[in-house]
């Protein structure tokens, strides 16, 4: 894209002008001044205007920050647990003890790899069974301390692959949705990236969904809905858009209560700003849901997921 | 928004249909078959025992006592809320799959008596956009769990489902929260919950409500399971067994409870049923 080459190109003069400012003894701050104004005037016009598909890319951006980058900033004394009890442990799906604004809570964290050997271990940020499963068993410990459960949703999907089914993937997230149903303790989810249909909600029915501006959150990626209802790998962007699968569109059809802002061009550009806003919502829900009485968050969540759906009545005969 | 044109799609009646032509041949052993004998088999070929598929209706029939149904269903049919467009409009789809099925979408919910056990069953037919749950399914699996709740029925659902209906995008992966938190309901009120799987039973339908039976009994012949065979070869490249998601795979794995053929799968409802129910 014409744009990005643009702003690539400015950044880099911006850069090489305050190098020489400090060298030299000509004052170029005026000339700085006025490339940093053209160059912000640049990005809003490059960045507001993303389609939808461009949204899916920079949800899936390499550099994107990941769950570990904003427990790291977030939470303090984050305490990994490892492993479901019952085949091993997924590394795709982290769970653990933290601690925010002081108060004890659980983690679940769909996390993705940097290096080719990092993502080989993470599956891509895939989780297989055994990552539902060892949410399921840390589930039940929020429940039995109180603990608040936060979740942070960055996945393509739940693992496709024969030792998965084997493992019956589609029953363990069928379990996580049933406990998260009924878990009677404040739950809070938060979609950093890809939100990857079942493999995505098998840890996102909370009291309160928040949603990162660039993130994205569908039944299906739009290269498989390409496949399927096209019958054309080629048409991915009509997919992303037919979707809705934007944070934007998720507001409006009420299935995420707020949209965290990005910085121009998404979380990459800036991660630092991108985790204080972040934190800045989270903090601001944490407190809500914690000092709600349990019953009525456990009716609000109750209506709030009966209700999804949109459909019209027919006059009975 | 009169996008789709309004009939009476409701209140099926399992009265027998006149069907002209008597014949059908067998796909699977090619025998030139009486179609009233294959209907009066459970659409079961009689020469080489093929499964044919079954509509929703055929289903009832083939479950319950005879004259015992009453179509319970709400009377909603699907909205277009995204505003849905792939190869055709998605309200074009919906109508063309109304007209092929007569049904007013992929499920249907009543009120019928199994070895004179009264129950809630819902029922899907695969015709109606590969058995999709949207919203309409999402809301009449919730409907059938809360009138059994409301009369202390057991609840059955016989699913055959390709998984979430995509034309409503997000909204129909809320189903599988939605069917969720509504299940969770009909535990607490300790009222069973009988799930069928048949063929196929995949994706978001095998990843939430189906897989959360009291009970899971498979049909002989099911598929089941949660990413195709296509999914894993175009992502991961694996060799796959030839058993792979059939009834049996799911049962060797320990998924499911139990595997019927069709024909004694009546008496497998009515055998479970009896340890929740005292008559
Ligand atoms: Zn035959």
């Amino acid at each position: 894209m014409a744009e990005k080459r643009a702003i690539e190109l400015l950044e880099a003069k911006i850069q090489e002008l305050r190098e020489l400012n400090k060298m030299e003894e000509i004052d170029m701050s005026s000339e700085i001044a006025r490339l940093a104004e053209k160059l912000e005037a640049l990005k809003i016009d490059t960045y507001s205007n993303l389609s939808d598909w461009e949204r899916v890319k920079i949800a899936r951006h390499p550099e994107r920050p990941y769950a570990l980058d904003y427990i790291d900033k977030i939470f303090t004394d984050f305490y990994e647990l490892h492993g479901d009890r019952l085949i091993g442990d997924d590394r795709a799906l982290l769970v653990g003890l933290a601690q925010l604004q002081g108060k004890p809570v659980v983690l679940l964290a769909q996390q993705k790899g940097r290096s080719t050997e990092e993502n080989k271990q993470r599956y891509f940020g895939m989780p297989r069974p055994q990552g539902y499963r060892k949410a399921k068993r840390i589930m039940a410990l929020a429940e039995r301390f109180s603990f608040p459960l936060i979740s942070l949703i960055d996945t393509p999907g739940a693992y496709p692959g024969l030792e998965a089914e084997e493992f019956n993937i589609g029953g363990a997230i069928a379990n996580n949705l049933l406990a998260m149903a009924k878990l009677p303790t404040p739950t809070i989810a938060v979609i950093i990236g890809e939100g990857g249909s079942g493999g995505a909600l098998a840890v996102g029915v909370a009291d309160r969904v928040l949603m990162l501006e660039n993130a994205t959150y569908s039944v299906i990626s739009p290269e498989g809905a390409s496949a399927i209802l096209w019958k054309d790998k080629g048409k991915t962007r009509q997919a992303a858009q037919a979707l809705n699968l934007t944070a934007e569109h998720l507001l409006k059809l009420g299935v995420v209560d707020e949209v965290i802002p990005e910085p121009l061009g998404g979380a990459h550009k800036d991660p630092q700003k991108t985790v204080a806003s972040l934190k800045e919502v989270l903090i601001r829900h944490f407190a809500e849901v914690c000092n709600t009485p349990l019953e009525e968050l456990l009716s609000a969540r109750y209506k709030r997921y009966r209700s999804f759906g949109c459909y019209r009545t027919l006059s009975d005969r | 928004m009169a996008i789709f044109k309004e009939k009476h799609y409701l209140r099926v009646k399992l009265d027998k249909e006149t069907d002209e032509s008597l014949w059908m041949q067998c796909k699977s052993c090619g025998e030139l078959v009486f179609k009233r004998r294959v209907r009066e088999n459970n659409n079961i070929c009689p020469y080489c025992g093929e499964y044919f598929f079954l509509t929703a209706k055929e289903r009832i029939e083939s479950l319950i006592d005879e004259g015992s149904f009453t179509d319970i269903s709400k009377p909603i049919m699907a909205a277009d809320p995204l505003l849905f467009q792939d190869t055709k409009p998605y309200p074009q789809r919906i109508e063309e799959a109304q007209q092929k099925t007569g049904l007013a979408d992929a499920i249907i919910i009543g009120n019928a008596a199994i070895s004179g056990i009264v129950v809630v069953v819902g029922v899907m037919d695969f015709r109606f956009i590969g058995g999709s749950m949207g919203s309409v399914m999402g809301e009449q699996i919730c409907h059938g769990m809360e009138e059994a709740i409301r009369n202390h029925y057991p609840f059955i659902l016989v699913s055959s489902s390709g998984g979430a209906r995509i034309q409503e995008g997000i909204l129909s992966l809320m189903q599988m929260a939605k069917t969720s938190v509504v299940r969770a309901r009909l535990a607490e009120q300790r009222l069973p919950f009988i799930s069928v799987m048949t063929y196929p039973t995949t994706a978001g339908v095998q990843a939430s409500i189906a897989s959360l039976g009291d009970v899971i009994i498979a049909e002989k012949g099911a598929m089941i399971g949660f990413a195709g065979r296509r999914v894993i070869k175009g992502t991961i490249a694996e060799e796959l067994p030839p058993n792979y998601q059939t009834d049996s795979f799911a049962l060797e794995h320990g998924s499911i409870d139990r595997v019927a053929n069709r024909e004694y799968l009546r008496e497998e409802l009515s055998n479970v049923l009896r340890f929740f129910v005292r008559q």
